[in-house]
């Protein structure tokens, strides 16, 4: 585990991760000069559901896929755009996701293992796709847990959208799970909770409340996240590298009897301040 | 959402394609391609409708300095006229990187 | 804040319309309900979330799936795999009737989309252990509620009847975020497919195995009751007949014509998966 790593007087030396737009942040997890894109934008698979809505359709649907090498070996990239229609996933975007981490799957049965690496900024289903959406995301899920018995499958969760909805759950089903402190990470996002709920349950409004709920630092701190790094492309490129170099142990979502034996160290009925959560689920072993 | 077709006469054959820009809000992607005529083609999907008069004043001005035989697809969502130029000139440069 | 919705008894009805039991569990949460009962020739596993007034979260009290119902779920599904180690492995049978996940600050503050994971982590695992695992939709199956429980099944069972309603988000919280109005919502349905909420558009999907006609949903009794049986035993067999993975639900002529984005993209991801 790498814990908070980099150190300020850096910070002129780095490069944003955050600002970059899809398609660089998949390059830049990729060995340098190996990232080959699949289904590009000059392909034209666009989301067919967009447009007899009104809506303007990207033509990568906002996802991007690439082959290429990470620390020399065969690896597959899935970076999802924040940028477009808030990171949502729809019929064309997911199935591409669902359907590299397949191809993966299928040459890691044949003995040519593939690094897979999931770039989350998703808000989750896309609602004008909605079952469809949320069916592909169900594939996306099957597709991480066949594909998570051969060799790691990493996801990166960095901001500013965040990683949401069926996503959300998605990102807990990988074997490592990175994030920096500007990323969110929650099930269901504030805005819904306030809209399902109401404001006394929750004020989407109040970003120092969402963040301590829900922020990068606060699910490192409760071991909900292995890496906590900060924004830069660099240190995020090289936590990708030792999450494959140093294969995790089983996923959190496997260890059903561990994380139930944590809740009920909670009491529910008048549960902990975000911060003293910190304390009851203390990061065990590593940081 | 609109869609909107132009097109102006072309000298210069291309052989690189480019992409630029995301759909995302005051922001349109270009996806720049070689024509197999000699004219440029634009297709533009915008969010915002009725403003057909101001597309063709800007890509006339982009097509005052630029001659190559193009296929261009606009997608956009809600870009002001200087995004607009300026990402086709990013589109233009890159052809050339 | 919306309405409260009146308490779905239905997936205790065919829990007990099948099993002949509550499916009470010794510990865990009232809300997830476990039987063993004959199926055919064998023991099947029938799993049920129901509603619960006296939930410990205030926010999962109606037949939402919450934090205590997600690992709950994982635990008994995973437990399943567990004791079928070595032996012929039993199906398992999720009864959807779920409205949702559950909304609310103490849920994501627990982590409840790691719980949520872990739910839909167990019924993959057994699916690809080699157990059938059948989703009989009975009621709603909305959102992450039905990720978590049903969506990761072999097969998907559904009762042809107004109630078994499908959608990423309940009507009333998609009209609010689409800026819609419920009215609006029902209309797009009827146009753009993804979005009705019944099941027949959904069925349209290819993603049900079988649309199980002129049951009722409400009060599972006699006949219905052994038709449905015999329904589950169809799906099991074929199940076990086929691969493990959710290929099949793509190969539909149903999906073949509405998922021809998704079977077109998985084509030529594949041609173009190995460098030319």
């Amino acid at each position: 585990m790498s814990g908070v790593a980099g150190s300020r007087q850096r910070f002129l030396g780095r490069r944003s991760y955050i600002e970059l737009l899809a398609r660089e942040r998949a390059r830049a997890v990729l060995d340098a000069g190996t990232f080959r894109e699949l289904l590009g934008p000059f392909d034209g698979l666009k989301s067919p559901w967009l447009p007899l809505q009104g809506v303007v359709a990207q033509a990568d649907d906002g996802v991007v896929i690439a082959r290429g090498l990470i620390d020399g070996k065969a690896a597959v990239v899935a970076a999802v755009e924040g940028r477009y229609q808030g990171g949502s996933i729809g019929e064309v975007c997911g199935s591409k996701i669902a359907g590299a981490l397949e191809l993966a799957l299928r040459d890691c049965e044949r003995g040519s293992p593939v690094r897979p690496v999931l770039l989350l900024e998703t808000g989750g289903v896309r609602l004008q796709e909605a079952n469809l959406g949320l069916a592909v995301i169900a594939e996306i899920q099957a597709a991480i847990i066949a594909l998570r018995r051969h060799v790691p499958v990493v996801a990166v969760v960095a901001g500013i959208v965040g990683c949401y909805g069926g996503m959300s759950l998605a990102a807990a089903l990988c074997s490592t799970l990175i994030m920096t402190r500007q990323a969110r990470l929650g099930m269901n996002g504030p805005e819904v909770i306030e809209q399902e709920a109401g404001i006394a349950e929750l004020d989407a409004g109040d970003r120092a409340l969402i963040w301590s709920l829900m922020g990068g630092e606060q699910r490192y701190a409760t071991g909900l996240a292995d890496a906590l790094l900060e924004d830069d492309v660099d240190e995020i490129a090289a936590e990708v590298r030792r999450a494959f170099a140093n294969p995790p142990g089983p996923a959190r979502s496997e260890q059903v009897e561990r994380f139930a034996e944590r809740l009920a160290r909670v009491d529910v009925a008048l549960p902990p301040s975000p911060r003293a959560l910190r304390d009851v689920w203390r990061r065990e072993g590593g940081a | 959402m609109e869609r909107l077709s132009f097109t102006y006469p072309a000298r210069e054959r291309l052989t690189r394609r480019a992409h630029v820009g995301v759909v995302g809000s005051g922001d349109l992607e270009v996806l720049l391609q070689p024509s197999s005529d000699q004219h440029a083609h634009v297709s533009v999907t915008t969010s915002v409708d009725g403003f057909a008069a101001v597309w063709k004043n800007v890509l006339d001005r982009f097509f005052g300095r630029f001659e190559g035989a193009a296929l261009i697809e606009i997608n956009d969502f809600g870009a002001t006229p200087g995004v607009v130029l300026l990402r086709l000139e990013q589109a233009a440069e890159a052809l050339r990187a | 804040m919306s309405a409260v919705p009146a308490l779905s008894p239905r997936g205790l009805a065919w829990l007990r319309a099948l099993t002949g039991q509550e499916g009470l569990a010794v510990t865990g949460p009232r809300t997830v309900r476990v039987a063993d009962a004959p199926l055919g020739a064998e023991t099947a596993r029938y799993i049920a979330v129901v509603p619960d007034a006296g939930n410990r979260f205030p926010r999962a009290r109606q037949g939402e799936v919450g934090v205590d119902e997600a690992w709950a779920l994982a635990s008994h599904v995973r437990a399943t795999v567990a004791a079928d180690q070595g032996v012929r492995a039993r199906p398992i049978v999720a009864l959807v009737d779920v409205t949702s996940q559950a909304y609310g600050r103490r849920e994501e503050l627990l982590g409840i989309h790691l719980a949520a994971a872990a739910a839909v982590d167990a019924y993959a695992s057994a699916r690809l252990a080699g157990h059938p695992v059948i989703a009989l939709l009975v009621g709603k199956a909305i959102s992450g509620g039905f990720l978590c429980h049903g969506y990761q099944a072999n097969r998907i069972l559904a009762l042809n009847s107004p109630e078994v309603l499908l959608h990423a988000m309940s009507k009333q919280a998609a009209a609010r975020v689409t800026r819609r109005t419920v009215e609006e919502l029902e209309c797009l349905g009827e146009r753009i497919v993804p979005m009705a909420y019944d099941v027949h558009s959904f069925a349209r999907l290819g993603l049900v195995h079988k649309l199980i006609e002129g049951i009722n949903a409400d009060a599972p009794v006699g006949a219905d009751v052994e038709r449905v049986r015999a329904e589950l035993i169809a799906a099991i067999a074929d199940a076990r007949g086929g691969s493990r993975d959710l290929g099949q639900r793509l190969r539909s002529p149903a999906a073949q014509e509405t998922r021809a984005a998704s079977i077109e993209v998985r084509r030529r991801l594949s041609e173009q998966w190995h460098a030319s």
